[in-house]
């Protein structure tokens, strides 16, 4: 079990901005087919993370491995061929503005494989109906949606090319709690019906619990802490205990005082 | 009394570091005193300011140097979006040609009223179509719907893609392997490239209909004279000039809007002064280009 090749590996990742040290060594592991969620308060480095894995931003040091081969510093093309295997569901949903729905999802089959438009608006549809869409939704553009429908729009588009690894960033923040428990479903139901990779960064835990296979804790750019969501209770680690939680007192605050 | 100060290369009980500011709350204000910095430290603190600034215009200027490099080779190689290029043809060509016709229009009306002011006092009336022509063409025609557009079609391109940038928009052009350069720069650079000469060719005739309408309606000039001494003035290069000039013009504008639009900061504040950055920097440039070009062209 241990010979898999995991899918997407960081060995000491480190990055920063000018003085400030966000990502200190990171080292995570996620095997083929799981989901990982990293949890971690606001300014902890899980977005820096998640960027230097989608290439977004170049890490100072370390590596990144997507199935066993290196990613950073790929000349453009074979960059490219890495992006193919993502897809990635932003925080607000980051669709774009002056597209239809339908011309959001089908964007990366057009635009970035070269697959002509009628069957991208097929493939559009379809994944739009595997998300609770029909095809009244298809013709109307992002800002008459609601944040809830903004979500599975962008879902629709992160799962549209069958990708390997899905990233989720924040998936259900700004929604209400049922909206939130309904978006974590079909992640739940598009990432088993692919049989993709996933990893979420979040600090909603409901949705952690719900989405995950296993749990890493990210604290001051570092992974202290990594298991599977089932031991997330009893970690037996003093840090994750207050973040899951919710204390206001515990080790994270006493470091803040001592930074203070 | 508690009082912040702030002290700047001082370090470790006034140890002298090169890097970063302190910040120390001192509780009363003999130990505000004691901490002072020293003639020499001042000295240092005012060189390593302008060491700070030097290295930020640096900065600056390389990553502008590198972000014109790339643009413009995107601009050659394919994949193109031919439907994207037409799209900004008609946002920045079509759509701004009422503002720059009626810049031109009154600007080329004025130039004659206030010409004829001048010249009447020497008799020189018969200059007016001349100078009219002159200066719509080669100066005016150019610079003013260089810095009008730089205000319409600027400011709009650099809200556009800054609010892109704010919204994660162009994050996820990139995830979905759609180089931005491509799908958003190079469309807005070929369309103000070749746009603003067509805008200023039209310009032109509107500016010189605009001195013809107010000399022959208002100053009594012979319309035949007025056209034939226009058309002996009025050289190719006159208005080849105006339009290599618009041009340039048109590709700082876009240029620089897209630059500021790409890198705009965080929120609503960053997308405005991302704005406001793309309107101030394209007028200057088009201003001190128009100087070196005319400088280039007439010297």
């Amino acid at each position: 079990m241990n010979d898999v090749t995991p899918k997407l590996e960081l060995k000491n990742v480190k990055k920063a901005f000018g003085p400030k040290k966000v990502l200190q060594g990171v080292d995570l592991k996620i095997s083929p087919g799981k989901s990982l969620v990293i949890i971690g308060g606001s300014g902890t480095g899980k977005s820096v993370a998640l960027k230097c894995i989608l290439g977004l931003l170049h890490p100072d040091e370390g590596s990144i491995l997507i199935d066993g081969r290196e990613s950073v510093g790929l000349p453009p093309r074979e960059r490219d061929q890495v992006m193919h295997k993502f897809g990635m569901l932003f925080q607000g949903a980051a669709l774009f503005d002056s597209l239809r729905v339908w011309e959001n999802v089908a964007f990366g089959l057009i635009q970035g494989r070269g697959v002509d438009r009628r069957t991208a608006y097929d493939t559009a549809l379809e994944k739009l109906h595997s998300v609770g869409l029909d095809e009244s939704a298809a013709y109307l553009f992002p800002a008459e949606l609601s944040g809830g429908m903004q979500k599975r729009v962008g879902l629709a588009r992160a799962i549209a090319a069958n990708p390997e690894i899905i990233f989720f960033d924040e998936p259900t923040t700004g929604l209400d709690p049922i909206m939130a428990d309904v978006i974590n479903n079909l992640i739940v139901k598009s990432v088993k019906q692919l049989g993709a990779t996933t990893l979420s960064i979040t600090h909603d835990l409901a949705s952690a619990r719900k989405i995950a296979d296993e749990v890493a804790m990210i604290y001051q750019g570092k992974i202290i802490w990594q298991g599977p969501v089932s031991s997330l209770d009893r970690s037996g680690n003093d840090y994750v205990d207050q973040f899951i939680h919710g204390r206001a007192e515990g080790p994270i605050t006493d470091d803040i005082k001592a930074r203070v | 009394m508690q009082k912040w100060s702030r002290v700047e290369g001082l370090k470790n009980g006034g140890a002298r570091t090169t890097q970063g500011r302190v910040y120390q709350m001192v509780s009363d204000v003999k130990q505000d005193q004691a901490i002072k910095p020293s003639p020499v430290d001042g000295l240092l603190d005012f060189c390593a300011r302008i060491g700070r600034t030097l290295m930020a215009f640096l900065q600056v200027t390389g990553r502008l140097g590198l972000f014109i490099g790339e643009s413009i080779s995107h601009v050659f190689r394919p994949p193109f979006f031919p439907k994207l290029v037409a799209r900004q043809f008609m946002d920045i060509g079509y759509y701004s040609l009422p503002v720059v016709g009626m810049t031109a229009l009154f600007t080329g009306m004025v130039l004659a009223l206030q010409s004829y002011t001048g010249f009447s006092r020497f008799n020189a009336e018969s200059a007016i179509a001349g100078v009219v022509v002159l200066s719509v063409t080669r100066e005016l025609s150019p610079v003013l719907a260089g810095l009008m557009v730089a205000g319409r079609v600027g400011a709009a391109i650099a809200a556009e893609i800054g609010t892109m940038r704010v919204t994660e928009q162009i994050d996820a052009l990139v995830t979905l392997s759609v180089n931005p350069f491509k799908y958003l720069i190079a469309p807005r650079v070929i369309a103000g490239t070749l746009m603003l000469p067509l805008l200023v060719l039209i310009g032109d005739i509107i500016g010189v209909y605009g001195g013809y309408i107010v000399s022959i309606h208002k100053l009594g000039f012979n319309p035949n004279s007025y056209l034939t001494q226009t058309w002996d003035i009025l050289e190719n290069m006159d208005v080849i000039s105006g339009l290599v000039k618009a041009a340039a013009f048109g590709f700082i504008v876009s240029l620089m809007g897209c630059y500021h639009g790409f890198n705009s900061q965080r929120g609503a504040q960053g997308v405005g002064a991302a704005t406001t950055n793309a309107v101030v920097s394209s007028s200057i440039l088009i201003l001190i280009f128009n100087y070196v070009l005319t400088q280039v062209f007439f010297s």
